[in-house]
């Protein structure tokens, strides 16, 4: 069985008495330990998509299976418990915790999971030594690089074991060399440790490292083909 | 759910990095919270000096004087007319049931001298009964006997500050003392009694025997006449059936017919006293519930923080629910820092109302105590106001919704 399953997702809002339709029945199949970009303009629906892939937000309408669970009809306490068991996030500003060490800031998916302190310390030295910044565990994220923050955001998402890390457009702050060693970094979760990772960017050289490219255009899937020349 | 020390650890980072704001924050906690102990402890301090009168004075007093006299057209006080006599004492404490003892007085002022000292001070007689109304024992000596009050024995119990001012160390008994002119056998030393609420010495007085008084040292109108009677009655509620009935049996001993004015006053001691006790309870509740006024605009200085603080940290929040926050685990870590910052404002408050009561009770005419309840009290209604102030900014926190506090900048 697939990883991620969606059937007919439709989403809409109503603005000002329209209904604005944002996404028209997409359709889409996720198998374990693949590697996909989704990518589309702004305006596309690739963000609400997103957000409807990430357990953020739930669908107006169709079928979202996740790792066999469905869950377009639940609470948001219910989501925050998928999120936490089954997703990484990695964001574009990074989004750690202000005043938090870095070690502090990968346990935190820990700490609501309820996983003791003693377990958590571990888990999280070892997440951040495999992104290779055991030596910068005790900084805070004002003194760390931009490239080092979001290895630390990459501990976040993979400390937890979660099966799916999500990544909206993780190098969009970056500079080039930065965004090389981020997305080598990606590459080698996918093919080593064999996390599925869903990758969303505008970029066409960052979508490249994925196997599989997913094009939104105006709330429908575009295309959706094997990378002919992955990175 | 997370666990407590996590969330502890969370709410104190959270505090510490806005310090300056987090202690002005607490300050009208803290304000509050000494407050409220000052004031208890005053209107404690008060209620205790009371009780302390209560207990010298004796219990379930009452006293009876004579009237005024009104002479050309002006009235003057009470006393000025002699009407008592030491039979009417007598009478009451045999036929009114309520009425356990009474004690005839007869007062002046006179000087006293031994040797080369000399003190001016109020000369009272009495009998046994006075001192038995008033709880007072003798440091050393002997009460009077039989004989003395009958036949007027010049013999004289002292009280502390007389024996100090006219014999200094020496032991007083058995030594002789002229009370104007009069020699006068000492043959007991009071207990000391201290300073009464207004401020009166109560061991500046010395004591001999009624019928001694009457006849060889203070003048007298009428025979067996008597300035007051202090009366003792059985039980507090006995002071105030015993009144009207004192105040019956007293006319008609007196002869006063319907028209008369009462020529004597009785007071209720018990009441008056009870009455002072009842207005300085009222006086602590009125100053503590206004003390715990500031308690509660300080709780809402911490809500006001807490919104404030939860708007500021919408990203926070937003990382915290994508990363698997449930919506109580935020209202959670919000409700603990409201907590924990009324906590610390309520400990430091606490801290500086001792100091406060300190300051007061050494350097004010106030007495304050503070006592266990009156500390535990205001602490924990620090922690309420806390509890209760921070729960709608923690709950609106909760309330957020992941997307939009993850956008927000």
């Amino acid at each position: 069985m697939s990883l991620i399953e969606l059937h007919n997702i439709k989403k809409s809002y109503k603005l000002d008495g329209f209904d604005l339709r944002i996404l028209k029945g997409i359709n889409l199949s996720i198998e374990k330990g693949e590697f996909v970009a989704i990518m589309g303009p702004s305006g596309s629906g690739k963000s609400t998509l997103m957000n409807i892939l990430g357990c953020l937000d739930t669908p107006s309408s169709g079928n979202y299976i996740l790792d066999g669970q469905n869950i377009e009809k639940l609470s948001p306490d219910e989501l925050a418990h998928i999120r936490n068991q089954k997703i990484g996030f990695v964001f574009q500003g990074f989004n750690l915790l202000p005043r938090t060490t870095a070690i502090e800031n990968v346990e935190l998916p820990m700490v609501y999971a309820s996983v003791k302190e003693e377990i958590r310390k571990n888990k999280a030295k070892d997440a951040l030594e495999k992104v290779g910044l055991k030596s910068r565990m005790y900084h805070l994220p004002n003194q760390l690089s931009g490239g080092q923050q979001q290895r630390v955001a990459i501990a976040r998402a993979i400390v937890n074991e979660a099966p799916l890390i999500f990544a909206d457009e993780p190098t969009g702050n970056l500079d080039t060399k930065m965004s090389i060693e981020i997305m080598k970094l990606f590459t080698e979760l996918n093919k080593e440790m064999g996390r599925t990772i869903i990758l969303v960017t505008h970029e066409e050289d960052i979508a490249a490292y994925a196997d599989r490219i997913i094009k939104i255009v105006d709330g429908e899937i575009n295309s959706d083909i094997k990378n002919p020349q992955i990175k | 759910m997370i666990d407590a020390k996590t969330t502890f650890s969370i709410a104190l980072r959270a505090i510490k990095a806005n310090k300056s704001r987090s202690v002005l924050t607490s300050l009208g906690i803290i304000i509050g919270v000494a407050a409220v102990i000052i004031m208890l402890a005053i209107g404690n301090g008060a209620q205790l000096s009371i009780q302390e009168d209560m207990k010298t004075m004796g219990s379930n007093i009452l006293t009876v004087r004579s009237g005024t006299s009104t002479s050309g057209g002006q009235r003057m006080g009470h006393g000025t007319q002699p009407s008592m006599k030491a039979a009417d004492g007598d009478a009451i404490q045999e036929r009114i049931k309520e009425i356990y003892l009474a004690a005839p007085l007869l007062n002046d002022t006179a000087q006293l001298v031994h040797g080369n000292a000399n003190w001016s001070t109020s000369v009272t007689g009495t009998d046994n009964r006075y001192f038995q109304i008033k709880e007072w024992n003798l440091a050393y000596g002997r009460f009077f006997s039989v004989t003395d009050l009958k036949n007027a024995a010049k013999v004289v119990i002292l009280g502390s500050t007389v024996v100090g001012e006219l014999f200094g160390d020496m032991d007083p008994l058995g030594k002789t003392i002229r009370i104007k002119g009069i020699p006068f056998t000492v043959i007991g030393v009071l207990e000391t009694r201290g300073l009464s609420s207004n401020g009166s010495d109560q061991d500046d007085i010395v004591y001999i025997p009624l019928s001694t008084a009457q006849k060889k040292v203070i003048g007298i109108a009428f025979p067996d006449m008597v300035k007051s009677i202090t009366l003792q009655a059985v039980d507090a509620k006995s002071t105030y059936t015993a009144e009207a009935k004192i105040r019956t049996l007293l006319r008609q001993r007196h002869n006063l017919g319907n028209h008369k004015e009462d020529d004597f006053v009785i007071r209720n001691l018990t009441q008056m006293m009870e009455m002072r006790e009842n207005s300085s309870k009222v006086l602590t509740i009125l100053l503590g519930s206004i003390a715990s006024i500031s308690l509660l605009v300080g709780g809402i200085g911490i809500m006001n923080i807490m919104l404030v603080s939860v708007t500021e940290r919408t990203r926070e929040i937003g990382i915290r629910m994508a990363i698997g926050a449930k919506s109580w685990d935020i209202r959670l870590q919000f409700l603990t820092e409201a907590l924990v910052l009324s906590l610390i404002g309520g400990f430091i408050g606490v801290v500086c109302g001792l100091s406060g009561v300190w300051l007061v009770s050494h350097f004010s005419s106030f007495k304050a105590v503070v006592s266990l309840n009156y500390i535990i009290l205001p602490f924990s209604f620090s922690g309420m106001v806390g509890l209760f102030f921070g729960f709608y900014p923690a709950y609106k926190a909760s309330l957020l919704n992941p997307i939009t506090a993850l956008r927000y900048e």
